[in-house]
This record gives C-alpha cells, sequence and structure tokens, in this order.
C-alpha cells in the first residue's frame, strides 16, 4: 500500500497534515505530521506534497532495530526501542522522518490513509501498488 | 488551555523595545469572541480619542482568534486592527494564508503593538523566543520582495507578513501582505505598521492546540469535509475562486465600469475568470486547512515588462483594477495586481483610487503636465504603472492621491467629490449598488466605510426587489452581525456563504472549541454589541451626529447607470433618507443615527452612552423603545 502523489494538485491547504496528527497524536498540531508539503514560492509557483515512499533506508540505518515494514508495506516505528538518534532522520532521501520536541521517538508514515480521504484535490491517493494487501 | 486558545498575549512596546508575555485575557475573549471584537474592544479602551492613527498613540494589535488552526473549515484567518488612519474610525482588516494558525501553534494569540519604533524593525517569533530585530536592510523593498527576503534568511517555514513602500511612505490605503499574495488590505494597516516602523512579523511555531472535545469537533469537521466535498458549488470555486463572480456580477448589472459610471462592462470577456485560468493560472493555492483552494496563483505575461508571479487577481481586483479602469487583458489586470501588491497597496481602494484619477483626466480636471507629461486613459497599463509609481512615492500630484479619493477631491475641487467612490474615506468594493439598494445601505453604514465585507446583499436585492427598499434594512442590519462574526471567529465566511455551511454549523465547532455552550442568538448579539461599540467609538473620535457620516458620493442618487441591464436605473435621494431612517429605527439608534442609552445598555455596554453622553451625540430615547430583536434572519442565496 501507498500514496501516489500528484504534485501539481496539491494547494498547500495542509489538511493532510492536520488529520495526520490528529490521527496519531489526538492532537492540533501539523508540526506533528507524518508527511510534509515544499512550496516553491514566488517562483516557480508549485506545491509538492512528499510522502514516504517506503525505501527501508531508515530501517537499514537504525541502531536500534526499532524501524521494521508491517504486511502493508508501512515502515513501523517501534516507539519503545527508539532512542530519537536522529540517523534514520539523515538518511531519509525524502526528508519524510520527524522529530518534534514533545516526542522521544521520530515520526514516520504508517499509511493509515487518513491523508488522502481529505484532499480535495486528489494531490495524494491511496494507491494499492500491485495488488499489495 | 482547553478552550482553542493558545494562551499568551504579547505587548510589544515599540518605543522602549519592551515585549511582555501575558496570559490570555480569557474573559475578554468570552466577551468579543476574539479577532475583529476583542480588536474593537481594545481600541476603544487604550486609544486616546484624540490621537493621530499614525502617531505613537495608536495601537496596533494582530489577533488569531479562537478558532483560528483549530481544525475546522477555512479556519485560518488573522485579523488586524487599529484606527484607521483612511476613516478615523475603528479600522480592522483580515486575511487567510498561514499565519493566523502559526501564531497559535508558537503558542500565541494576539500581539499588540503600542508606541513607536525609532528605526525600522521586526518581530520575530520563534516558539518562546520573542525579539525585535532590525529592519534596516529590509526598509524600501516590496512587500512580495521583503517576503522573499526574509525567508532567505530566517528559513522557509516561518511565516511572514509585510508592508512595502506604499505604506512606508505614508499612503493611507496600505495593506499587509503574506504567503505572496494574501492580503489585510482595507482600513489602511499597512499604514499604521509602517507608522510604527514596524516592516515585517515572523512566526515559527510547532506547540499543540487544546480544544474543550476534540473528538466531537473532529468528528463533526470531518462530516463537513466529506460532505462538502461533493457540494455542487465546490467545483466552480475551485477552478476560478472568486474570479467566477466576475462575468457573474456583469450580468446582473452591477459592475463598476469607469468609476462607477455605468454597472455593464461590455470588454468583460477579456478579463474574467476563463480568461484567469486560461491566460495566467500556475496552480490553485489554498489558505490553511481549507479544501476550497479559491486561491489562484497566476502569471502575468505582458511584451516589454518582466514576468512577474502574483496570487490572483480575485474578484474584488478583477472589477476595481479591471472594468472600473477599463482594463482590456487579463494579464493587464493581473499585472496591476502585482504592482499593486509589491508597492503594498490595497487593490481595492488602489483599483478606486485609478479610476477617480482616470475620471479627473477625463473631465480635464488632472492633465497630462500634471502627470509629468503621461496620460491617464481607460485601458492604459503604461499610463496606469506611472500613476502607480507616481502615487507611491507620493511625487507631485501623486501625494494629493496618497490619501484616497475622499482626499484627493478635496484638492482638486471642481465637484470631484460627486464621483469619489467612498464612504468614510473608504473606497468601494466591487459592486455598483444604485440598483442594489441593500449594497448601498451595507456600504452607507459600514462602521469601516465602503466595504462588502460588513454586508453583502446582492443577490438580496435581487431576490427581494431591486427597485424597492422596503425591509431592506432589517435584512442588513442582520447581515451586518453574521458576516463581522467570521471576522472575530477568525474564520472564513465563503464556506457559510457559498457551500452551506450554516451558522449553527459554525456555532457548534465554536463550542466543540471552547465549551462555552453559547447560541447562535448569542454569537449574533455579541456581533452587534461589537457593531454598536465601533459606531460609539467612530462618533466620539469625529464628534458629529452619526448620520452625517453615513452618504455615499452624489453620483449614486444624481446619476443613473448608463448602459446594460442596470440602464437608467438608480436610487433616489429619498431613498437614501428613508433607508437610512429604516436602518437606524432597526437598530435602536435615533434619526441623527446615534445609537441610544436603552441599545447600549441593552448590550451591556452602557459605559459607552455616558460617553457619548458627554459629548452630546447619546441618541434621543426612542419612543415605544428599541426593537426586541435587531435585524432580521436571512439566508442570501449562493449566487
Amino acid at each position: 500500500m501507498r500514496i501516489k502523489v500528484n504534485r501539481d494538485n496539491c494547494t498547500g491547504c495542509h489538511l493532510c497534515r492536520q488529520v495526520c496528527a490528529i490521527r496519531h497524536y489526538n492532537e492540533i498540531n501539523p508540526k506533528k505530521a507524518a508527511l510534509r508539503i515544499e512550496a516553491k514560492f514566488p517562483d516557480p509557483g508549485k506545491y509538492r506534497p512528499v510522502v514516504c515512499s517506503q525505501c527501508g533506508k531508515c530501517a537499514e540505518v537504525c541502531p536500534e532495530n526499532a524501524i521494521s515494514q508491517n504486511d502493508i508495506g508501512a515502515y513501523i516505528v517501534d516507539k519503545e526501542k527508539c532512542i530519537n538518534c536522529g540517523e534514520c532522520v539523515a538518511a531519509c532521501p525524502l526528508g519524510v522522518v520527524f522529530q518534534h520536541p514533545d516526542l522521544d521517538h521520530v515520526i514516520i508514515c504508517d499509511f493509515c490513509m487518513e491523508c488522502t480521504r481529505v484532499c480535495n484535490t486528489d494531490a495524494i491517493v491511496k494507491w494499492d501498488k500491485g495488488g499489495a494487501k | 488551555m482547553n478552550n482553542g486558545l493558545a494562551g499568551i498575549t504579547l505587548r510589544v512596546n515599540l518605543t522602549t523595545g519592551e515585549i511582555r508575555r501575558l496570559p490570555t485575557d480569557e474573559e475578554l475573549f468570552r466577551r468579543c469572541y476574539g479577532g475583529r471584537g476583542v480588536i474593537a474592544e481594545i481600541l476603544y479602551d487604550e486609544v486616546p480619542r484624540d490621537a493621530d492613527p499614525l502617531g505613537p498613540e495608536n495601537v496596533f494589535i494582530m489577533n488569531a482568534g479562537i478558532m483560528s488552526g483549530c481544525f475546522i473549515p477555512a479556519g485560518a484567518k488573522i485579523e488586524f486592527g487599529s484606527i484607521s488612519p483612511l476613516t478615523n474610525g475603528h479600522g480592522d482588516s483580515n486575511m487567510g494564508g498561514h499565519l493566523g494558525p502559526e501564531l497559535k501553534y508558537a503558542g500565541y494569540d494576539m500581539v499588540i503593538f503600542t508606541g513607536m519604533s525609532a528605526k525600522p524593525v521586526f518581530l520575530y517569533i520563534d516558539n518562546d523566543t520573542v525579539e525585535l530585530r532590525d529592519a534596516s536592510r529590509y526598509w524600501g523593498m516590496g512587500a512580495l520582495d521583503c517576503e522573499v527576503q526574509l525567508k532567505k534568511d530566517l528559513s522557509e517555514d516561518f511565516q511572514i507578513a509585510t508592508i512595502g513602500p506604499a505604506a512606508e511612505n505614508g499612503i493611507l490605503f496600505s495593506c499587509i501582505s503574506h504567503d505572496y499574495g494574501r492580503q489585510a488590505g482595507r482600513t489602511g494597516q499597512g499604514t499604521v505598521m509602517a507608522s510604527k516602523k514596524l516592516k515585517a512579523i515572523a512566526v515559527r511555531g510547532n506547540r499543540s492546540l487544546r480544544v474543550h472535545d476534540l473528538d466531537a469537533l473532529t468528528k463533526q469537521v470531518s462530516d463537513v469535509i466529506f460532505r462538502t466535498q461533493n457540494h455542487p458549488n465546490m467545483e466552480p470555486w475551485q477552478k476560478y475562486g472568486t474570479a467566477f463572480f466576475l462575468r457573474w456580477s456583469n450580468d446582473n448589472g452591477v459592475m463598476p465600469t469607469r468609476n462607477f459610471q455605468t454597472t455593464h462592462y461590455e470588454h468583460i470577456d477579456k478579463i474574467d475568470g476563463d480568461q484567469l485560468i486560461e491566460k495566467c493560472l500556475i496552480t490553485h493555492k489554498a489558505c490553511f486547512g481549507c479544501w476550497m483552494n479559491c486561491g489562484k496563483y497566476t502569471k502575468a505575461v505582458i511584451p516589454g515588462k518582466p514576468e512577474v508571479h502574483l496570487e490572483g487577481p480575485e474578484y474584488e481586483t478583477g472589477a476595481l483594477c479591471g472594468a472600473n479602469i477599463g482594463m482590456m487583458d487579463i494579464n493587464h489586470v493581473a499585472y496591476i495586481n502585482w504592482m499593486l501588491d509589491n508597492a503594498g497597496m490595497d487593490t481595492m481602494s488602489g483599483g478606486g483610487v485609478i479610476a477617480f484619477a482616470m475620471e479627473c483626466f477625463e473631465k480635464g480636471f488632472i492633465t497630462e503636465k500634471d502627470l509629468e507629461g503621461h496620460t491617464l486613459e481607460w485601458g492604459s497599463i503604461d499610463d496606469v504603472e506611472h500613476f502607480v509609481d507616481m502615487v507611491t512615492h507620493r511625487r507631485g500630484i501623486g501625494d494629493w492621491f496618497a490619501g484616497g479619493t475622499k482626499r484627493a477631491a478635496q484638492k482638486i475641487g471642481k465637484g470631484s467629490e460627486k464621483f469619489a467612490m467612498q464612504v468614510k474615506g473608504q473606497e468601494m468594493s466591487g459592486y455598483d449598488g444604485r440598483w442594489a439598494p441593500g449594497m448601498m445601505l451595507s456600504y452607507m453604514t459600514a462602521d469601516i466605510g465602503a466595504h462588502h465585507n460588513r454586508s453583502w446583499t446582492i443577490t438580496v436585492d435581487m431576490a427581494e426587489g431591486r427597485e424597492k427598499i422596503e425591509g431592506r434594512a432589517k435584512i442588513v442590519v442582520y447581515l451586518q452581525h453574521v458576516r463581522p462574526l467570521f471576522d472575530s471567529l477568525c474564520v472564513c465566511r465563503l464556506f457559510w456563504g457559498e457551500l452551506d455551511i450554516t451558522p449553527e454549523d459554525i456555532i457548534a465547532s465554536l463550542n466543540h472549541i471552547t465549551g462555552w455552550n453559547v447560541s447562535v442568538a448569542d454569537a449574533l448579539r455579541t456581533s452587534e454589541r461589537t457593531w454598536n461599540l465601533t459606531r460609539c467609538h467612530y462618533l466620539e473620535r469625529n464628534k458629529a451626529a452619526g448620520r452625517t457620516f453615513d452618504y455615499p458620493p452624489a453620483r449614486s442618487w444624481e446619476d443613473k447607470i448608463l448602459s446594460g441591464p442596470g440602464k437608467g436605473k438608480g436610487v433616489t435621494k429619498e431613498q437614501v433618507e428613508q433607508m437610512l431612517d429604516d436602518y437606524y429605527a432597526a437598530r435602536g439608534w435615533d434619526k441623527k443615527g446615534n445609537p441610544t442609552r436603552e441599545i447600549l445598555e441593552d448590550l451591556g455596554i452602557g459605559f459607552a452612552a455616558e460617553n457619548l453622553k458627554k459629548i452630546g451625540l447619546l441618541g434621543e430615547p426612542i419612543p415605544g423603545g428599541i426593537p426586541p430583536v435587531r435585524g432580521e434572519r436571512y439566508k442570501p442565496k449562493a449566487f
């Protein structure tokens, strides 16, 4: 299970990031979201949602073996094992492993798909690649 | 705090540089609901009545309200307020974008600026770090250019508000700019910011906001999201934004054309929403948390001029910098929009001022000699570019226009005040009210001058009769309580107008956030309280009977509409007088337009009655008493 990005459709509303944080932390705080939106203004004047591509680099570099892939392909952080060292943050080629001062573990997308449900322009879409579960 | 508030209010003394962190006054927010309401009360309490709007005694406030940032429909507004240099009364203006939520995520509900800095500064907020920093190197930069530079110097993830050179030069209708094209445009809030030498505000925050009942709020808002995603109005809104209405307004004979000479523009097909999307669109652009994305990020491409990027033109700019100045190419309208944005001028008053100057030129009241050898013809982009440069830098007669059309007409004379299309010093929005009497009354009675966001009645006038005024005043009063309520709550009103989000929905959200358990009637009363307070404040500052200030320019009744579906139509002076009588009666004010003790005490602001009494402007008691409820509930059709 992945998220397909239609980057030109993004309007920069950040609704995805709001629902992400509410879903996972029960808090209104988009800075705890597991995806980000790049804004390039005034030139060329475009947004680009950036989501986890499930490349697995984070799991590879984790010194604590705290990150493992689940049956839908998402890399799940074991919050007990994670020491918030930031190795995975540095290793992520897309910059979508996050840290927040309130939390003692990193934030990685678990592909709950809540963000794709609220996106009103199909900039991020649930993508069942190759019939994965 | 579990009520949507971030908890801290900053008081920034720009004279001394002292920054105080105070607990947000929850009682004040409970009383006024935040945003415009809280600003109105602080200005009423703190600004001396004889204070110069551009002097150190004026207070400049930035307020993100209760709902902004709290995961509610279009909850992204931030409200600015101070005594307006344009109207000399309570002034406020708001914008969307991302600044309001970011301020709250940084931990602050409101910033109150007092005094005046000796040198240019900007306010830097990064969670707990709050500093006034030197802005000498940014002073003089265009409002859009300054945002680019500040993001380079600080970080891309700061949310930034800036002003431009027009504000620095004291142009009274200057705006505050944010996110490359969101503006708090009206009432000269940018000018006040500049008078305090405050070039910019930069904010970044990562805190959580806590609400009374997050589960209930999340469920309600999720329902609203999924319900509105399929609303029939969603598609045109997403595609065109407010530019959709250019053709609609024109078809219905309310389009201000060539300085409100007529209400139908023959070249509308060259500047309408289709032209904008086809020729200029780069990307659709939304405010924080809004899934309607009415913002259009665009480019203007004109041979011989640099390609520029901007947000807009939205409806108001399209009307006032398009039809109202006779432009015949959407790229030209967009270019003017960009020019005014970067100079830091309100495109609405800016369009009104250019149109007024063009008519003065047409009539020979100003000449090529006055314009440094240039003409000022309807539809000429080069003429407009030169004129805007003269105004921005107050060169020659450019200086006459620095105070808007009312003050320019005083300089020019020759009866030009007849077609200076303003009320209380603020230029009209992009609707002609001659064949829409409710709209005319809305302009006349708005506390901040001729602005449509206090009450917009075009569809009301169409439904209830465009040549009839009976019953209109009560609807205007109601709308003047609903629309400004959104500005107190710091949420966008477009969902209410266009996607059938009801006031009940909004108040339900407010209750989930705050736990206040208030009703729509309570909220409207709160809004009415604010309306009466700003009226009293206006009278206390301007010291004459209210009615004196509530007249539109004489073109409104002397000139009939020249062409289009409204040809030959227009209100009469008698209708204007009758509408004022009806309006004051509906408000519980006397015939002179002065609030009575009875209404002020009913709304819990008896102290204002005492203040009016001292200057002889307290309304005479109404025979039979004030109406038990002011205003008549009305749901205007979307379009």
